[in-house]
């Protein structure tokens, strides 16, 4: 009777299983039930809400400025137009956003850093000295700065951001794939003649994903701010969009109309909540798994 | 003294894993004289290991420990807090399989020492405290003592490790030190240096000693009595050379069959085959059995109780035929 | 700079010389860089096999025995191109490895192969036993029919089920990993297998079991064995050639007889008096040899004979001398300035042996 521990990074022995055994497990813990169901909720509103959305988010639908009351729950903006509604529309531009930047980063730095790390030598010099460099810029200024150069809007906010982004998946990968460069696994692969590519496709990246997976669940809150950040600075969304972060940046013009800015700024914190706590429980199923045996 | 120093009769240990329970430990009787070597052998999964450190309360909270255990005649088991503590490192010495569970990196080897004769014996002047790590570390042969209290355990080697884990289970005078797989992670020349500084120990200080082990070799070379461990029981219990050529269990026979020999070359191995049963869905007979080639109809439904056959105490219905039948078989 | 051989007879090597042996091996030499401390300039650098030189006949087995930190398991994985040495050659069936392009020396792994010590972890967890076992004939071009007739056949050779190849290593226990390994080492018909402690995790019953099983396998196919191992009890009982390693390098070597019933080198005896032997009367009446002390770093090697640090024949000599691997007249190679051949395992001593802690 013995208690394993087994980290995703050396024992990749997690079965499946099990594992679907563990997320049944999590759910009865309240945090982790509490972030999947936040998350969930929050999904479900980027797939449907023009179906049942009260307003229109571009039209003026009320007096400018009031205060929330019944037929508009968080009150209007100063063009007249239901804030709960672009709140809601908000999360269909924000989230898709965040989830694209995530994959992007993931694809292209954890390429980088995967070649980098099993191939070592000067591709791994050259990968690493330019991950340093990125990631020697504060984020948003380095996000402002790309974004700042190529104009404003949605879009080129999301190209600053992978190129904020990637290097983080780029040294997590390296690593991984490192250490799972002499797994004996890895090794037998050698043995039989399989190829670079071949063992780096089958046996390397396939074991490494996971634990980088848990935090690109864990990173997607921050994207989602970061796009706000961006946003609110007048590089992401332009208006009339119903974005987050440009939102706020209204209401703080209409500094006395807190619910203008309070309400895009709830709906951010409801986000990012969920999702870390999602990713926390993400982490306690695939990172340490506690096995008895 | 008359007695045995520990006791155990009917020690049970299960673990409620999920919906099920696992047998871990299933009635071991076992007694550990004064001044004796003891050698509990099994495979892993036999619960060699479990029945000590459920004896010791060292399980995780999932495990439940019944049964008794008797130590100098009195229960230890149930025993909490400060009791618990005072028998534990006081007059129970205990060594693992890994030493570095058992040290603490960040501290050195002497303050660990001070700290394990300090919580037994608080009375001491620091003096005399230091002058016992010394001497400790002396007693299991560690050269430069002096030099070596100032340094930290990843500093040794496992060897050197494994003997700090040994001055440490020894730092009270303990009665009974129980020693679970002590050399099963060093080489082989090191596991003879440990071995020596054992053997020299009993010697010096006449302390009753459990060795809990996979390894029939080590056994045959320090236990005065075995107990070979099936399936969470004791199945065959007898002093060492009776164990080694006078065994009546098919399981003592069966593995000694499986050994390859230091001594002689070309010899047959004869694997038992099978495999052993889960310990949460136990047939319901004799453990053994779906792999033994002597079992009758018998033991596929009554489970055999332990009885004395010849010089064993052994766990099978059909000793002390049993092996014979198996070379019979074998011919 | 170590391990020059005699011009002598190698362990193993066929002394009519007509026919070129499977395996040759010659002053092969592995070291990794070490880390230096903070601040240091420059790599230092480890020689973890430090000069080995060997012959294997096809269709035997030389097991290379000795503790962690020997050198076995990196000469093996030199020898089958795991790891690529940093001298010293590998010849295989007369062939450099050294002088072979990438591609042709993928090619020519079909023809050795290893297993290895944790068949927990020499498997792909994402991948189902059938993959794992048809990857090495997909890589080689085996074509499908071919291949699933291979497998199948191997398969109830190590007595597991066709249903088995749809399963994940995970639903194995650890002697079926271990002989789904052994299949995959088997599937390209190789010559030689290099074997790294391949019994060691497992009880000692499923031990027995995977031994039978090599030696049955060995005698159908006419296997090779280069078998790493530090039970010396299992190495007796497998081994035609027996090598003995000590930092690096080999101290003594020969026939199975010749290193445990005539061993000569101080440090084969000490190994050999230190492995038990499960018969307590045997045990009561053996010689004893306890070592002093640990083995030194490989980082930095002792000068002259590398034993000399525990060895308790030890004399100014060996401190300012190497001694060569060499017949000392016993009809065996020892690479010591003092041998004596004697049966260490079952003769009492006529005079104590064995070094003071």
């Amino acid at each position: 009777m013995t208690v394993s521990v087994t980290t995703s990074g050396s024992g990749m022995s997690a079965q499946r299983v099990s594992r679907i055994k563990a997320v049944g497990g999590l759910l009865r813990h309240p945090a982790i039930a509490f972030g999947v169901m936040i998350s969930a909720a929050w999904l479900v509103v980027v797939l449907t809400v023009h179906w049942w959305a009260p307003y229109d988010p571009y039209e003026s639908v009320g007096e400018r400025l009031r205060s929330p009351n019944g037929d508009h729950w968080f009150g209007t903006d100063a063009l007249g137009r239901d804030v709960f509604t672009r709140v809601l529309y908000g999360a269909r531009q924000s989230l898709p956003i965040s989830v694209a930047v995530i994959a992007c980063a993931l694809l292209i730095g954890g390429l980088l850093g995967a070649v980098a790390g099993y191939f070592g030598k000067r591709v791994d010099t050259v990968v690493m000295r330019l991950v340093d460099v990125t990631m020697a810029f504060p984020p948003i200024l380095l996000a402002m700065a790309v974004a700042a150069a190529l104009g404003p809007g949605l879009r080129n906010g999301f190209i600053a951001m992978v190129v904020v982004w990637w290097p983080i998946y780029a040294r997590l990968l390296r690593a991984q794939v490192m250490a799972m460069k002499h797994k004996e696994h890895v090794e037998a692969a050698v043995s039989i003649g399989a190829t670079r590519s071949r063992i780096l496709r089958r046996h390397v990246l396939p074991l490494s994903f996971t634990g980088v997976m848990v935090n690109a669940t864990v990173d997607l809150g921050q994207v989602v701010l970061l796009t706000a950040s961006l946003s609110f600075l007048g590089l992401g969304a332009l208006p009339p969009a119903p974005e987050w972060g440009a939102m706020i940046t209204e209401g703080a013009k209409n500094f006395y109309q807190w619910w203008i800015a309070l309400a895009p700024g709830l709906a951010m914190v409801t986000v990012v909540l969920g999702i870390n706590f999602l990713g926390d429980g993400l982490r306690d199923v695939l990172d340490v798994k506690v096995a008895s045996k | 003294m008359t007695g045995p120093l520990l006791s155990l009769s009917g020690l049970t240990v299960d673990f409620s894993v999920g919906d099920g329970v696992v047998h871990a430990v299933r009635g071991v009787d076992l007694d550990v004289n004064h001044g004796e070597v003891v050698g509990l052998v099994g495979e892993s999964g036999s619960g060699k290991s479990v029945t000590m450190l459920g004896l010791l309360g060292l399980l995780a909270p999932n495990a439940r420990v019944g049964g008794s255990a008797l130590f100098d005649g009195t229960e230890i088991l149930g025993l909490t807090g400060k009791p618990l503590r005072a028998l534990r490192g006081g007059r129970i010495g205990m060594i693992f399989q890994d030493p570095m569970t058992s040290l603490n990196p960040v501290l050195t080897i002497g303050r660990q020492l001070a700290e394990a004769i300090e919580a037994h014996q608080p009375t001491l002047t620091g003096k005399r405290v230091r002058a016992r790590v010394q001497e400790l570390l002396e007693m299991v042969s560690i050269p430069n003592a002096a030099e070596r209290i100032a340094a930290y355990p990843h500093e040794l080697s496992g060897g050197m490790r494994q003997r700090v884990v040994i001055a440490m289970a020894l730092a009270n005078e303990p009665e009974l030190l129980i020693a679970d797989e002590p050399t099963t992670a060093l080489d082989v020349t090191i596991q003879a240096q440990i071995l020596d500084v054992l053997a020299d120990l009993r010697q010096r200080t006449n302390t009753a000693m459990v060795i809990i082990t996979h390894d029939l070799g080590l056994v045959a070379g320090v236990a005065d009595r075995v107990n070979v461990m099936y399936a969470g029981r004791v199945v065959e219990r007898a002093e060492v050379d009776e164990i080694f050529h006078k065994h009546q269990h098919p399981y003592t026979a069966g593995l000694l069959r499986c050994l390859p020999r230091l001594d002689r070359r070309g010899i047959d191995l004869d694997p038992i085959g099978g495999a052993p049963p889960r310990l949460d869905r136990l047939p319901e007979g004799c453990a053994f059995a779906p792999r033994c080639r002597a079992a009758i109809d018998e033991c596929l439904v009554r489970d055999p109780m332990l009885r004395m056959v010849g010089a064993s105490v052994v766990a099978c219905h059909r000793a002390p035929d049993a092996v014979a039948s198996l070379t019979g078989a074998g011919a | 700079m170590t391990g020059s051989t005699s011009e002598g007879v190698l362990p193993g090597e066929v002394q009519t010389g007509s026919e070129t042996p499977l395996l040759r091996v010659r002053d092969l030499v592995k070291s990794f860089p070490v880390r230096g401390g903070v601040g240091r300039r420059g790599k230092s650098f480890v020689q973890a096999v430090a000069g080995v030189s060997f012959d294997l006949s096809r269709g035997e087995t030389l097991s290379l025995v000795g503790e962690s930190g020997c050198g076995k398991s990196t000469t093996a994985r030199c020898v089958v191109r795991i790891l690529d040495p940093t001298s010293g050659s590998v010849e295989f069936d007369g062939i450099d490895l050294n002088g072979l392009s990438a591609d042709d020396l993928r090619r020519s792994r079909r023809r050795f192969q290893m297993v290895f010590q944790d068949p927990q972890a020499s498997l792909n967890p994402r991948m189902t036993i059938g993959q794992t076992l048809s990857e090495p004939l997909h890589i080689h071009g085996v074509d499908p029919a071919e291949s699933r007739d291979r497998i199948r056949e191997l398969m109830s050779l190590v007595q597991l089920r066709d249903g088995d190849l749809d399963r994940y290593p995970h639903q194995f226990s650890g002697g079926q990993r271990q002989r789904i390994g052994i299949v995959r080492a088997l599937v390209l018909r190789p010559e030689l297998i290099a074997l790294d402690e391949p019994v060691s995790a497992l009880d000692v019953s499923i031990q027995a079991e995977i031994i039978r099983l090599l030696e049955r396998l060995r005698d159908q196919f006419g296997l090779a064995y280069l078998f790493i191992a530090h039970d010396l009890s299992v190495v007796r009982h497998l081994s035609d050639q027996v090598a003995v390693m000590y930092l690096g390098t080999i101290v003594e070597s020969g026939s199975n007889s010749d290193v445990y019933d005539n061993s000569a080198h101080p440090y084969t005896q000490a190994l050999l008096a230190a492995a038990p032997i499960p018969d307590p009367r045997i045990e009561r009446t053996r010689p004893r040899i306890v070592l002093a002390g640990d083995p030194p770093s490989p980082i930095n090697p002792p000068t002259g004979c590398r034993f000399r640090t525990r060895c308790w024949k030890a004399q100014p000599r060996c401190a300012e001398e190497e001694p060569v691997l060499a017949d000392p007249g016993i009809g065996h190679l020892v690479a010591c300035h003092y041998p004596e051949a004697s049966n260490v395992i079952t003769s009492r001593p006529d005079r104590p042996i064995g070094g003071a802690l």
